[in-house]
């Protein structure tokens, strides 16, 4: 789950990572009301999950309330690359001295948490890491140890960052380290990281992934998740149990397995089709999950044709039959079905499904052959 | 021979009490598997349809002489328990849950590394080794003995890939399933070493995904320290970026761990990469001859 910009600030503050002071706001009175409250000048944010927000015109300064009230009426509502703005940040403006980058990542390589710092923050990091690839330090972290103050200091000294903020910057490296370890962080990233006029180091930005799977051990992260943010079918999934993908084509795919409905994506996208979505209806999927997982895969309105491609297991074929013949008393589907069952039970699978005699539903043998019939029947 | 489970396999099962736990534990034991103890804390002196549970692994570990443990217990609670199973001496573990956070991942990985337990999982399948031993959730009856040894990040995408072989007459040394979480306890690379000693094996097919680069780690071993014939399939060429294919660790960030990437440093290391499942099996056909 990825954090907005004022909520990984928040659980900055809660770790002692110094931030400037700032309020979110979700309306133009309430973003003036907080720029009066800090003093200008101050910074109106747009709050969205995308990079070059500044570039896109959804960072500004304001120096009065005139201007602060411009500014927020103006980026509140914008489109950024496909992110509607809703939240804003105002924050106290910093007097720019220098800008580094910082950041804990995790490793999947090495199988351990690495922390990183450049004296060249404030851009894009990538194209620091193509073009100075030196400027980028990094350092492996075990973490049975955690990162001790000898790791900031080793690299704030190799990244050549100026000699007086060496201790502030290796004691705030310390401090991400602690928001990644207890926050279940898989990603926590400060660009840039400020050192203001008067030599303050305070993190300017905040970008803060949190693990999935760890949110029961943070209620109160698990509440910040932005559902404006998600796509409407996606939040319908989630809410019965299922996990979907939205994608862009016209063919609906059902299969069981994660790794089994990627495969099926490609191989329909190998037979010419282009698929409307992954959805996993996972392992021992009974019949109410099947139902509803054509609901979601039907609500989205440019399906023409769906998949299903069963490889029991766990999951037994006959469920599925009785899901996908539940699923048609209910739903009344107007778009045709290619159904390819195999494994565990299948053969009473198939047999219910000949018995059911459904409208419009067509079995095939092999994950191939369905595939390219439900290609066929889409392009129809 | 197989790899990792067989007929001197006794299993202990972590979780062994709950719906599922009971469930496949009985499955197993029901396939030939030597099932020997259950650990459940607080269940002590309980059975499951006459397979003794045990408060501890300790106990378990003591009493029944258990060497492989398969760990069934909700996400929460399996770090502790894969732990718990590595401190009572069992020489590999296999974890079956799926959703533990990766930051539980991380410490056990690392702190498992500097010890001999072996960990397969999380969020696998399990390891079949077939007429021998079947620890985890594959369904047996799909597979026979045979010569090619299997590995995967997914379970279902196994299950098809191992049909499409059998179909065509091949069996299986052994069927492992590593698991799709960003921090699996085995890698390819392990699979691979294992797979290379074993004299039954004479074919090894290795089933990837999107996400992280263990496949093209993976390629650099083969490359240098694999003499048998290996085939792969990676699944997951249409996913787009940033976005997570239902496994925690199917996501391709940014311009990494890309299907294509990964089938571009396989086949570089002259690894054939079938396009999809049916192909993967016909290319066993041209690697190791017809066998209907």
């Amino acid at each position: 789950m990825d954090l907005l910009e004022y909520q990984g600030k928040q659980l900055f503050g809660k770790h002692g990572v110094p931030v400037p002071d700032g309020r979110p706001a979700t309306t133009v009175p309430e973003a003036v009301e907080a720029a009066e409250e800090l003093g200008y000048p101050v910074v109106i944010k747009a709050q969205v999950q995308i990079g070059g927000r500044g570039k896109a015109g959804g960072i500004k300064l304001a120096s009065d309330r005139a201007e602060a009230e411009q500014h927020a009426a103006a980026i509140l509502g914008m489109d950024i690359r496909g992110f509607m703005v809703h939240e804003l940040y105002v924050e106290k403006a910093s007097e720019i001295d220098e800008e580094y980058y910082a950041a804990i990542v995790f490793d999947r390589s090495a199988k351990k948490p690495m922390a990183m710092l450049s004296r060249m923050g404030g851009m894009d990091v990538e194209e620091v890491a193509d073009t100075d690839p030196e400027a980028m330090r990094m350092l492996h972290v075990d973490p049975l140890l955690g990162l001790q103050d000898f790791h900031g200091r080793r690299l704030a000294f190799d990244s050549g960052i100026a000699a007086d903020v060496v201790r502030p910057v290796g004691a705030m490296l310390a401090k991400l380290y602690d928001v990644f370890v207890r926050e279940d962080a898989t990603l926590v990233e400060v660009n840039p990281l400020l050192v203001t006029k008067s030599r303050e180091v305070v993190a300017l930005d905040a970008k803060v992934t949190v693990d999935d799977n760890a949110l029961f051990r943070h209620p109160d992260v698990a509440e910040m998740r932005d559902l404006s943010g998600e796509d409407e079918q996606e939040r319908m999934a989630k809410e019965r149990g299922l996990t979907y993908v939205k994608l862009d084509g016209n063919v609906g795919i059902l299969g069981n397995g994660a790794g089994l409905v990627m495969s099926t994506l490609d191989v329909v996208a190998q037979a010419g089709g282009r698929p409307a979505n992954f959805l996993d209806a996972g392992g021992g999927s009974k019949a109410e999950a099947i139902t509803s997982a054509v609901e979601v895969i039907l609500s989205d309105e440019k399906v023409r044709a769906v998949l299903f491609n069963i490889f029991g297991g766990i999951t037994r074929c006959d469920e599925v039959a009785r899901g996908l013949i539940e699923a048609f008393e209910q739903i009344k589907p107007e778009v045709p079905f290619v159904v390819r069952l195999d494994g565990t039970n299948d053969k009473e699978g198939r047999a219910l499904l000949a018995e059911a005699d459904l409208p419009n539903v067509h079995t095939e043998a092999t994950m191939l052959g369905a595939a390219e019939k439900v290609v066929e029947l889409a392009a129809a | 021979m197989a790899i990792l489970v067989d007929q001197d396999t006794r299993l202990v099962v972590s979780g062994i009490t709950g719906r599922e736990g009971t469930f496949h534990s009985l499955r197993n034991r029901d396939y030939g598997t030597n099932v020997v103890a259950g650990v459940t804390p607080g269940k002590g002196g309980q059975d499951v349809d006459g397979v003794p549970v045990f408060d501890t692994f300790h106990d378990a570990v003591e009493q029944t002489g258990a060497n492989t443990a398969m760990v069934f217990v909700p996400p929460r609670f399996a770090a502790d328990s894969i732990l718990e199973a590595e401190d009572a001496g069992i020489d590999l573990i296999v974890t079956i849950t799926e959703g533990i956070p990766a930051h539980d991942e991380l410490r056990v990985y690392n702190h498992l590394k500097r010890g001999r337990s072996r960990l397969v999982g999380p969020n696998c399948p399990g390891i079949l080794s077939p007429g021998k031993a079947n620890v985890g959730i594959i369904p047996a009856q799909f597979f026979k003995e045979g010569n090619v040894g299997l590995v995967s990040r997914s379970g279902t995408l196994t299950y098809q890939i191992g049909n499409e072989l059998a179909q065509r007459g091949f069996g299986n040394s052994t069927i492992v399933g590593i698991g799709g979480d960003p921090v699996p306890g085995s890698s390819f690379i392990d699979m691979l070493e294992l797979f290379e000693a074993d004299p039954e094996t004479e074919l090894i097919v290795m089933c990837g995904e999107i996400g992280g680069s263990a496949e093209e780690e993976a390629a650099g071993y083969i490359a240098e320290s694999v003499s048998k014939p290996v085939l792969a399939y990676i699944a997951g060429f249409t996913a787009p970026p940033g976005k997570t294919m239902g496994h925690a660790g199917a996501i391709v960030s940014g311009t990494k761990g890309t299907a294509a990437a990964k089938a571009e440093a396989l086949e570089a290391k002259g690894v054939r990469v079938g396009r999809n499942p049916t192909q993967v099996s016909e290319i066993a056909v041209e690697i190791l001859g017809t066998r209907v």
